[in-house]
């Protein structure tokens, strides 16, 4: 793990935010206080599973004013790979658990003249941090929130007293659709977009954005891509002389930190770049899931991201 | 002292039209006034939507002329460099998210375009931007902060202090100016032929 310094904490407190969504309370075990972040930062947190360690990105809510603790929200998948089942059905008051320190890939671009601030479902975690960051900066900013229904209450309270009618709701279960060519339109220059939500609504913001008129550069989005599962192949690091099998349920990330090797990486969701190694051979076909490679980089077949990416045959090796 | 290319010394990708903007703000200096005809001479559909802003003063003979051939929906021809930089900096008080901004001209030209639009929240490699013309620039004397502007060779003399400043290419956004600093700091009087600028 590349994250750096590691810190213990203790779950302070458990809160069911929504039909499928806990928030945690972190502590820092030690008492002390934990360190400062910027909004749109998150940590990876480390769950301790019998002899397996699984470790998920999540978005920092907030931290308590006095520095005493940091808030995670954790959407229970159906499909999850073990992570937010664990938090969900393993995790006590009480228990503890190891973080990376705060790693910030989707800042905000304090220049801006104006922030708007778009999320869907669970993503709306670094999006609460933001709002916040913008608050107290006494920035421009409006927040636009869809959910399926109320049952996101708990973000929606806290928001609503916080920030007001600076936050417009999206219902889909009253037909209530968050369209961006009725958001974006007539938005002062200088004012930035931030999305945070499920894949497809990204794109679609993301589109919505230059079909508006935007220029990219305007445009920021959090994706964290959970590690596509696939069929199992041999992995064989050149230098380092190691050869393991990755397995269909893990990232080549996982079975390398499995097998002992700790390799260079940082968000785990195919965002920051920091993975991205260089391939002496392919014995197969190379599946790309990341969001960082160009496409002139996937098509040279040269590089790949150990944490969302896999290849669909039998050995790859890897120069490391 | 190493003089390499650094960080902070922007990169300018050349005038590409983005079909995808709503509005064209096109600024030019004299010395780029090709390079907006090159990127939309013939492009009907997009000058329907282009606002050119240049200075009288400065576009090159012959220059202005192919401007107005472009027959842009609008031609904005200012006095001065300063009063088109104020008229720009009045159009984007004014302006939307769906404007693109282009700029084509000298460095410092297009460095002072780029600093008064990043004052409004525009990220500054959103901005496309064409270097066209001599080399020459403009320069902030670290030590008294007197700018210099047309500086073409290094090391220059200040019209500051009067000290003798070896040109680098730190690039200041905010200034849109490079960092001249005393050539002869450590051997007082020590101060090398000038060589024009190259780049």
């Amino acid at each position: 793990m590349s994250g750096g310094v590691e810190i213990a904490v203790v779950v302070a407190e458990i809160e069911q935010a929504a039909r499928n969504v806990k928030r945690f309370r972190f502590a820092a075990k030690d008492g002390g206080s934990l360190p400062h972040f910027a909004a749109g930062s998150h940590v990876v947190v480390l769950m301790r599973d019998g002899e397996r360690t699984i470790r998920n990105a999540y978005s920092l809510i907030d931290r308590a004013e006095d520095g005493s603790s940091y808030r995670i929200g954790v959407l229970r998948t159906p499909n999850s790979r073990g992570g937010s089942k664990f938090m969900h059905e393993r995790v006590s008051v009480g228990d503890e658990l190891r973080i990376t320190m705060p790693v910030n890939l989707f800042p905000l671009f304090h220049p801006g003249r104006k922030h708007l601030l778009i999320a869907g479902g669970i993503g709306v975690t670094p999006i609460y941090a933001m709002a916040d960051e913008l608050q107290r900066r006494g920035a421009l900013y409006e927040i636009h929130y869809a959910v399926r229904d109320e049952a996101h209450g708990a973000f929606i309270d806290e928001m609503r007293a916080r920030h007001g009618d600076r936050l417009k709701l999206y219902r889909r279960d009253l037909e209530e659709i968050l369209a961006v060519d009725q958001i974006l339109p007539g938005q002062p220059l200088g004012t930035h977009l931030y999305v945070c939500g499920p894949e497809g609504m990204i794109e679609a913001v993301l589109e919505g954005g230059l079909e508006a008129g935007w220029p990219k550069e305007h445009l920021h989005a959090e994706r964290f891509q959970t590690p596509p599962t696939g069929e199992p192949f041999a992995l064989r690091l050149a230098k380092a002389g190691l050869t393991c099998e990755v397995r269909g349920d893990q990232s080549m990330l996982e079975a390398l930190e499995e097998a002992g090797f700790d390799p260079p990486s940082l968000c785990r969701g195919g965002a920051c770049g920091q993975c991205a190694v260089d391939v002496l051979e392919a014995d197969g076909e190379l599946i790309h899931n990341d969001h960082y490679l160009s496409a002139a980089e996937r098509a040279s077949g040269e590089k790949i991201m150990l944490c969302v990416s896999r290849l669909k045959g039998r050995e790859l090796v890897l120069d490391l | 002292m190493n003089t390499d290319v650094m960080d902070s010394r922007p990169t300018y990708g050349g005038l590409r039209l983005d079909p995808r903007a709503k509005s064209h703000l096109v600024v030019v200096d004299g010395d780029g006034a090709p390079a907006v005809l090159d990127a939309f001479a013939g492009a009907e559909d997009e000058l329907n939507r282009t606002t050119i802003l240049c200075a009288h003063e400065d576009v090159a003979a012959g220059g202005l002329e192919r401007l107005c051939a472009l027959r842009a929906a609008r031609l904005q021809l200012s006095g001065s460099s300063e009063d088109l930089l104020t008229e720009f900096e009045r159009v984007l008080d004014g302006a939307d998210m769906s404007v693109r901004i282009y700029v084509a001209g000298r460095e410092s030209f297009i460095g002072k375009v780029v600093a008064s639009a990043a004052l409004r929240g525009v990220v500054p490699d959103s901005v496309v931007a064409e270097r066209r013309g001599g080399v020459s620039r403009r320069v902030q004397c670290v030590h008294c902060k007197h700018i210099d502007e047309g500086v073409t060779a290094s090391p220059y003399r200040c019209s500051g202090c009067g000290q003798h400043l070896l040109v680098r290419d730190h690039f200041s956004r905010r200034l849109a100016a490079f960092q001249g600093v005393r050539i002869d700091a450590e051997i007082p009087g020590e101060v090398p032929p000038a060589m024009e600028l190259a780049s």
